[in-house]
Order: C-alpha cells, then sequence, then structure tokens
C-alpha cells in the first residue's frame, strides 16, 4: 500500500518532469528556427533606394524652430527631417554597441561615462553588446525600431546605409566633428553621396597574441600562425570576414596573386585565401565572437596563438594571477576597424542620440573608451586628456602614423571590386559567408 | 454587485447565473469551445501559425548585401539543401544524435532499473531526486561548466594527469559526454516509469514457467520496457539534434545543423535558415512516426 502510493507519486512527478522536458526540448530545438520566421517580415524595406528615401521618412526632427544649416563640411544640402536643432532629449536612449564602448560602472566600478551622461541631460542609456559586425546588422535589421544610436565599423556601416537603417546625420549640431582626425571623416564606409551617416569614433587593429609560456620563439608574423605545421593551437575570429586576414597574409607571402585590397578579391585571389585558411584549419581549436570565450582559451591552454583585440589582452594581463600573454601586430599588417557612430532612421529619441553621440565623441569621453578598448581614439583633442600619456603614442593616434598604412579597416566585399577594379568580378558577402562556413566545417 | 453579495432572496440574479447554466448544459458544443477555445488558438495560430511562417520564408530570399528579404518565389535555398557541407553537417549531426541516444539509453536502463524494481522506497525517493536534481540547474550554466572541465588546464586532465591519460578535449567525443550528461534525466525518466508499470505477476508466471533471471530480462521485462526506451529516446535525439550552444562551446568549431541555422541567422539570410530548420523538422516528424509504431506514445 506505502509503495504503491510513493510508487503513484512518483510516476507522477516523473509523467511531469517529462512533460516539463518536452516543453523545454520542443522550445530548445524551435527557438532558432521559429526565430528568424517571425522576425523576418519585419525587414520588408525594399533595399534599392532605400538610402536616399528612408532618411527622409522617418527623424521626426526636433521641435524647435528650424534654422538655414550653416553647413561648412556638407558639400549637399541636408535631406528634409534631418534635425537642425538640438531639443529637450526625450528621456531615454538605447545603444547597440561593442563590447566596451557604453559603460556604465557594470562592468568596473570606476569605468562609466553613462552616469554623467545621464544625470546631465535626464537621457536614460540602456545599451547591448553585440560580437560581430553581422550580429549587429542582424540584430539592428530585425528591430528596426529599438536602437537609436549604433557603433558601426565599416562592415556593417555600409550596409545599414543602404538598406536605409540609418539616417544623415547634421555634423554642424556634433561639436566635436570638426576635431575628428580627417583621415578618418569622408570613408566609403561612413560618408555616402556627400552625406555623412554618422560621426568617426576610433580605429584599431586586429592583433596577433600569443601565450609567452608555452610558444617560443615569440611569433612575429601571421604566415607563422597560418602555417599548417606551426604547431600551435590557434583562436581565430568567428565571422566570414575573418577570410580577409587570409588575404592579408596573401599580400605578403604569394604577390603573384595581386592583391591589392583584403576585401576585393576576385575567384583565383579568393580560392587563395580560403585554402590557406583551409590549411590552418587543422590548428584552429578555437572560433570566437563573445571576446570572454577567448579570454577562457587563452587562459586554460585551449589556444596559446591567436587572432585579438588590445582590451582581451590587457583584460589577460591584468587578471591576478595575470595570464602570461603578449600582442604584437604582425609584419604582414592586418585588418582593423574603424568605428563611426550612427542613428537609426525610424529613432524616437533623436534629441537623446544627437546628445549622446556628442557626448561619446567628446574628447573627454573619446578617450575614456579608447583607453578601456585599447584602441585609438577619433577626437583629436582626446589624447591631451589621456590618464596615460604614452597612450596616444602607444596606440598610434595621430592623423597620418605610418602604422595605419598596413591596417586594413572592416568593409563588406561587394561584386564590384572594393579597389576600384573594373576588369574583374570580385566575391561578395554572401559567398564569402558561404566559404566561412565550407571552412568551419 | 458582486457574485458573493448575492443573497437568496434575490431571484433575478440567480435566474441569470441559472439559465447560463442551463443555456450551457443544453449545447455541448458551447461548453467545448470555451473550455478549448484558448489552448486551440495557442496550438493553431501561434504554433502552427509560425511554423507555417517559417515554411513560407523558405521559399524567399534575400539581398546579397543588405540581408533584407527579398519576397519572391524560389527555390534556390532548397537547392543549397544538397551542398556538400550541409550534408556532412546533417550526418554529423544525425551520427551525435544516435550515439548520444544509444548511450544514454544504455546507462539510464540500470539506472532505471534499479529505482524501479530494487531500490527500498526511501531510496528510490532519493534516486529521483537525485535524477531530477540536474534538471533544477540552468542548461546554460550546466554547458559552460562543461565547457570550464573539458579545458585543457581543467579538471578533467587534472583528474587524469596522474595516470598518463588525457581528456578528449573540445571535440565530437567531448561534445557527446556533455551531451549525454545533459539528456540522461530524459531518459531515465520514461524508462523508470515503464520498468514501474509492468506487473509483478508477469515476472511471477515467468518464474513459475522456469524463466531465470537473464531469461525473464530478455523476454519479459525488456519488451514490455521498450517503448519506454522509445520514449526516452524521443527527448534524447530531438534535443541533440536541435542544440547549437553545446556546440558552439565544446565542439571545438565542428558545426551542427543547429550551428548553421544560428549562423545564417547573424548573417542575416533568414530564408535560407528557414530552409535548413525544415530538415531537422522533417526528421523529427519521421522519427515520431516510427517512435509511435513501436509503442512510445502509449509509454509516455
Amino acid at each position: 500500500m506505502q509503495i504503491g502510493r510513493v510508487g503513484r507519486f512518483f510516476a507522477a512527478m516523473s509523467t511531469m518532469a517529462i512533460i516539463v522536458a518536452a516543453c523545454g526540448g520542443s522550445s530548445a530545438t524551435t527557438a532558432p528556427t521559429t526565430k528568424p520566421a517571425t522576425t523576418a517580415p519585419a525587414s520588408n524595406q525594399p533595399a534599392t533606394a532605400a538610402a536616399t528615401t528612408a532618411p527622409t521618412s522617418a527623424a521626426p526632427a526636433t521641435a524647435t524652430a528650424a534654422a538655414p544649416p550653416t553647413s561648412y563640411d556638407s558639400p549637399l544640402p541636408l535631406p528634409s527631417g534631418v534635425p537642425t536643432s538640438i531639443g529637450a532629449g526625450e528621456g531615454q536612449v538605447t545603444v547597440l554597441n561593442w563590447p566596451g564602448y557604453v559603460e556604465n560602472g557594470s562592468s568596473d566600478p570606476t569605468v562609466d561615462w553613462v552616469t554623467p551622461f545621464q544625470d546631465a541631460t535626464g537621457c536614460q542609456v540602456t545599451y547591448q553588446n553585440f560580437g560581430t559586425s553581422d550580429e549587429a546588422f542582424s540584430l539592428f535589421s530585425t528591430n528596426p525600431d529599438k536602437y537609436d544610436v549604433i557603433s558601426a565599423s565599416g562592415d556593417a556601416s555600409l550596409r545599414l546605409v543602404r538598406a536605409g537603417y540609418v539616417q544623415p546625420v547634421n555634423v554642424d549640431l556634433i561639436d566635436s566633428y570638426a576635431d575628428i582626425y580627417s583621415t578618418l571623416k569622408d570613408r566609403p564606409y561612413n560618408t555616402v553621396d556627400g552625406l555623412h551617416y554618422g560621426v568617426p569614433h576610433g580605429r584599431g587593429s586586429n592583433l596577433l597574441m600569443w601565450r609567452t609560456d608555452t610558444v617560443t620563439p615569440a611569433p612575429t608574423s601571421w604566415a607563422q600562425m597560418f602555417a599548417a605545421d606551426s604547431g600551435y593551437k590557434v583562436s581565430v575570429y568567428d565571422a566570414p570576414i575573418y577570410i580577409a586576414d587570409a588575404a592579408v597574409v596573401l599580400m605578403s607571402t604569394q604577390p603573384s596573386l595581386g592583391i591589392t585590397n583584403p576585401y576585393a578579391l576576385d575567384q583565383t585571389q579568393f580560392d587563395a585565401a580560403v585554402a590557406l585558411l583551409q590549411q590552418e584549419r587543422p590548428n584552429i581549436t578555437d572560433f570566437w565572437v563573445d571576446y570572454t570565450k577567448q579570454m577562457d582559451v587563452f587562459r586554460n591552454g585551449d589556444a596559446n596563438v591567436g587572432t585579438t583585440w588590445q582590451i582581451i589582452t590587457n583584460l589577460l594581463q591584468g587578471e591576478k594571477p595575470p595570464v602570461p600573454v603578449d600582442v604584437i601586430k604582425p609584419v604582414e599588417g592586418a585588418t582593423g576597424w574603424s568605428d563611426t557612430w550612427m542613428i537609426n532612421s525610424k529613432t524616437r529619441h533623436i534629441n537623446c542620440a544627437y546628445k549622446l553621440v556628442n557626448w561619446l565623441t567628446s574628447p573627454a569621453v573619446n578617450i575614456q573608451i579608447a583607453e578601456w578598448f585599447g584602441e585609438a581614439p577619433g577626437n583629436s583633442k582626446a589624447c591631451d586628456l589621456a590618464s596615460d600619456p604614452s597612450f596616444c603614442d602607444t596606440f598610434h593616434a595621430a592623423d597620418n602614423d605610418p602604422f595605419w598604412d598596413n591596417v586594413w579597416y572592416w568593409q563588406t566585399p561587394e561584386a564590384q571590386c572594393v579597389d576600384g577594379r573594373t576588369n574583374a568580378t570580385c566575391m561578395d558577402f554572401g559567398q564569402w559567408v558561404d566559404a566561412w562556413q565550407q571552412i568551419k566545417g | 454587485m458582486t457574485a458573493g453579495s448575492v443573497d437568496r432572496g434575490e431571484r433575478p440574479r440567480r435566474s441569470a447565473r441559472r439559465s447560463l447554466a442551463a443555456a450551457l448544459d443544453r449545447h455541448p458544443r458551447l461548453r467545448l469551445l470555451l473550455l478549448l477555445g484558448l489552448p486551440l488558438v495557442a496550438l493553431g495560430v501561434i504554433y502552427f501559425g509560425s511554423l507555417f511562417v517559417l515554411f513560407l520564408n523558405a521559399f524567399w530570399s534575400r539581398d546579397a548585401f543588405t540581408g533584407l528579404v527579398v519576397r519572391e518565389f524560389t527555390l534556390a535555398n532548397f537547392q543549397k539543401l544538397t551542398s556538400p557541407l550541409f550534408i556532412t553537417v546533417v550526418l554529423r549531426t544525425l551520427t551525435m544524435a544516435a550515439a548520444v541516444t544509444i548511450t544514454c539509453a544504455v546507462v539510464a536502463f540500470p539506472i532505471a532499473y534499479f529505482m524501479a524494481r530494487v531500490a527500498s522506497p526511501r531510496l528510490r525517493g532519493a534516486l529521483v531526486v537525485a535524477v531530477l536534481m540536474p534538471l533544477w540547474a540552468s542548461y546554460l550554466i550546466k554547458a559552460y561548466s562543461w565547457r570550464l572541465i573539458l579545458a585543457q588546464d581543467g579538471v578533467l586532465n587534472w583528474v587524469l594527469q596522474p595516470l598518463g591519460l588525457e581528456g578528449p578535449g573540445y571535440g565530437e567525443v567531448g561534445l557527446w559526454l556533455v551531451f549525454v550528461y545533459l539528456w540522461l534525466p530524459y531518459m531515465v525518466l520514461p524508462i523508470y516509469a515503464g520498468l514501474e508499470r509492468i506487473p509483478n505477476s508477469l515476472l511471477e508466471a515467468s518464474a513459475d514457467l522456469g524463466g531465470r533471471g537473464w531469461r525473464t530480462f530478455r523476454h519479459v521485462i525488456l519488451p514490455l520496457a521498450f517503448p519506454a526506451v522509445v520514449a526516452g529516446s524521443i527527448f534524447t535525439f530531438s534535443l541533440t539534434m536541435g542544440d547549437y550552444i553545446a556546440p558552439g562551446l565544446v565542439a571545438g568549431g565542428k558545426q551542427f545543423i543547429g550551428n548553421l541555422i544560428l549562423s545564417n541567422f547573424g548573417v542575416p539570410d533568414l530564408p535560407l535558415a528557414a530552409a535548413q530548420s525544415l530538415v531537422p523538422l522533417a526528421i523529427m516528424v519521421l522519427y515520431l512516426i516510427v517512435a509511435r509504431r513501436l509503442g512510445a506514445f502509449e509509454a509516455l
């Protein structure tokens, strides 16, 4: 009797557990499948001509009276709808950003430039980090009116402009715009048809990191890392754009291929880059997107050489006990990024968005972000405010520093070669995506 | 005002309630509609509706540069499903799902048998709690823990080092271990329930007819418990097939169906992701048809 009752109780319990399990299971299996389907219809804007039509259709201008634009930088008059002055804040602003660009003290209590902004403007900042430009673009395009401001690298920014997701910025309203390094302004990935689609923020180079205790001698070139017989355990960035890193290697190891820009690869050049990655593939133990994941593998010895960002090295060296790692920009040069703060064409918080972009690109904040993330600031007046006087020299902030001569900022590959060739057809980004999946296997 | 304030003297209100009750009593279909309306909407619109949108998306394409969905009918996404990469990934996923399912069945059966047939009631209760306990912890925590366990400088290698051995590290073997750990309770519980349902009289009859332990197990217990094993396998198989988080953490870059779908969500190529999603869906439908034939649904 007693046993029977207990048995029934547990039978009921286990049935319940199974039901719970079944629900959990089905949601686990269907979540990735249904999400694209339900969110897809949101992105129904025609891609063509969107760049010119979207900004006018969106961007509620400020309530304040419109003054005639006194533009010294914009060759063309701004489309209607672009604000001509910054009014009172709407109370909130949402940002989609690279990790480390927007900090409110939750990563490190001493790293906080959001709270002073909130206190000064009354705009409450919500932010979300992303790990790759593709993730950023996907999040932005599937939630077209969620994010007011985005930090876009060159391989996302032009896509955002073409799709009509971001609006031209009236740079007269950006206090620091004149102080932004001229080499970062008017680039094809942030300025289209004479319209500035954002404010350049800073730049950096992807770097080669290694464990100093297990890798001797220290590597000096990417070619060593890509070699089939390197004996390294390699950690690489998990995004199709990483194929460009292989192309950078080929630019110095196989000059006969004639690669002049790692984002403009014709079929032969592309095949060579893919082959180089396939040769490296057996040594790759880790693909990282989330930078804490790369920190894991370096800390635990699952990788001892890899492509990294300065911030990751800084964090690993700052741990207790420190992880013995060092970092260089290899001899071949490197891929890198030049980021731009952009504003959503459908934003409902345009004034807070402008205030925030102003805040983030101001010298005092720009240098904080640059020092925290480990990159060169975009504002030429920022360096004077660095807490470490040698910081800007270390990161080659100066406008025409030769350091950047062989750094290739991320850019979206297109069929019409981005290096200007007209006698060749280049692999478009879709083909890069397919190839990247093939490489991962 | 409210129903609570109605006292026995208020005839009209009572009659209103009564007439409603009477109407419901006279119209069984209305009763049924009120009872099942909400669940039917949930199942029909939300569940099948989203599946339908998924299906529809698979026939669209996307703009290569901006990733926006282009709503023109095309079969290109299905042609891409025949690519060598996708076939390799599907086979890898199916092999993993089969290996995990078989391992779970082999490991779970003795546990479930002991719980259902050998253990004292007190011990049985403790064991059920022990099996259920891991389900109370977040899946993510468990997956990340395994990432640390399997790491080069992780616990597993630390334990194995004195024996001169080395753990599997990140890769397919490591992932197989993680999946077996994660899904084992989903196999133990159905088998336990199935074994417990076997009447003692059948075992006694087998013994009376001269059946010894192994013979009874082979010809009485196993056939009766088999539907329960199949029922458990539905969970282990489908959960393994759909997962992308554990492979992302411990597979060392090896891709499974879920990872491919996820990466197409990130690109974004939602129509291709939709087409790819239909593959595991189709496989599971086939699996469930076979499982039903084997009596798994009666065992649940």
